[in-house]
């Protein structure tokens, strides 16, 4: 096996070239996992770990080499509290953004927080780089719009992420879960809220129906919180695995997403 | 290839050819035993270690990976045959039994006073949410640190 371990972008296209199947290694929470059980054998690794570009967060753009230890500090909050759900200390310590949108499991814990506010996602070769839409760049299950030669540059937020923002997960315990449902939701001032949910369909999803009947009231009452709750549960396609069943999911998603809400509303 | 690790301060070298991980070289090849091996999956944090003063589980590091960065293991918390005030309070306080999960709470515990020195119990739970014990039940794990923060205190 050979690893080389770049200090910048023009490195790892360096090194691409030459080994265009090189397994592209940041934090290794996922791949590694993949290595120790003898699924997956490189022959030749590009290491991430330095790569400068990849660690920038600034603002509206976030680097895919950014850890959820990093983005606990966020201030916006939906963002921080997602990043506080991921895995434990240790997962955080290495677990990077591009990790989640790079393996695109519907249950990945940043995945509701992007499509929420409508991130877009730049993928960038040794040719040049391309901006594409989260709902363009997530395209299945572990599926996603990676083509050979590329990597997952990082996420651009919109000028303005709504004022508030909140996150929302369930699973077995508290820590080092994967989702069985989660739920991001914003609203800005004008009361425009969106919805998207996560581990409850094939990539991660919005609810739109939800979004457009909540955005129309300026104080939910009661009835308008259960209509909106209704309606998430409704928007959402969830399977039956081994972590739990469709009719499960498809409940505490509309209760995740009322709490939520709720707590923007708070 | 060669890869050169700074482990609890001494340089050592150890000769991989495929893409093991960290806890692999450390036990295999430098035959550091205290860093256990379990779940390698992340899951357990039983072969947690510091890397480059960052708190992992060295079956998610890839050794190769990991050249020229300094490791502290389990081996490196205590100094000159002295438990680390944490190995002790464990014993005090009968958070250990089987002892298989003791290394990766003794490096986590450790880390997270260094860190904070007076978690309260809140962040104590959340700092040891990445390791599991299967036999303590937790209570005699978080009683020891907290030993800790009242020595501290007075």
């Amino acid at each position: 096996m050979e690893i080389v371990r770049p200090q910048n972008l023009a490195g790892v296209f360096d090194a691409l070239e030459l080994s265009p199947d090189a397994l592209l290694l940041a934090g290794g929470t996922d791949s590694m996992v993949l290595v120790n059980a003898g699924a997956l054998r490189p022959d030749n690794v590009i290491s991430l770990r330095n790569v400068k570009e990849l660690k920038i967060w600034d603002g509206g753009f976030i680097g895919a080499g950014v850890t959820y230890a990093r983005l606990e500090h966020s201030d916006v909050a939906a963002l921080a509290e997602l990043s506080r759900t991921v895995g434990s200390p240790q997962i955080r310590a290495v677990g990077t953004l591009g990790g989640n949108l790079g393996t695109a499991s519907p249950a990945g814990d940043a995945l509701p927080f992007l499509a929420a506010v409508d991130a877009a996602v730049e993928l960038v070769s040794g040719s040049g780089s391309r901006v594409m839409a989260w709902d363009e760049f997530l395209t299945g299950p572990k599926k996603n719009a990676l083509e050979p030669g590329e990597l997952i540059l990082g996420a651009h937020l919109p000028d303005v992420v709504p004022e508030r923002t909140a996150f929302a997960k369930i699973g077995v315990r508290q820590a080092m879960v994967i989702s069985i449902a989660s739920v991001c939701v914003t609203r800005d001032r004008a009361g425009i809220t969106t919805v998207a949910m996560g581990a409850v369909g094939p990539t991660v999803l919005r609810a739109r129906g939800a979004e457009e009947m909540i955005s129309g009231e300026a104080a939910p009452s009661e009835a308008a919180l259960d209509e909106f709750q209704r309606l998430v549960s409704e928007e959402a396609r969830p399977i039956t695995d081994h972590r739990s069943t469709e009719e499960y999911r498809r409940m505490a998603v509309g209760v995740l997403a009322r709490r939520a809400l709720e707590r923007c509303l708070a | 290839m060669n890869v050169r690790l700074i482990v609890n301060g001494e340089v050592l070298n150890a000769e991989v050819t495929t893409p093991i991980s960290l806890l692999k070289v450390l036990r295999d090849e430098l035959h550091l035993l205290g860093t256990k091996d379990a779940c390698e999956q992340g899951e357990c944090g039983s072969c947690s270690v510091l890397l480059d003063g960052d708190l992992v589980c060295s079956c998610l590091v890839m050794a190769a990976d990991a050249h020229d960065l300094p490791v502290t293991t389990v081996e490196g918390i205590a100094s000159d045959g002295e438990l680390h005030p944490l190995q002790q309070a464990l014993i005090d306080h009968g958070g250990v039994q089987c002892g298989f999960c003791t290394p990766g709470f003794v490096v986590a515990g450790a880390d997270l006073l260094e860190r904070n020195p007076s978690p309260t119990s809140g962040e104590i739970r959340e700092a040891l949410s990445g390791n599991l014990c299967r036999c303590t039940g937790y209570g005699g794990i978080e009683r020891a640190i907290q030993s800790l923060i009242e020595v501290e205190e007075r």
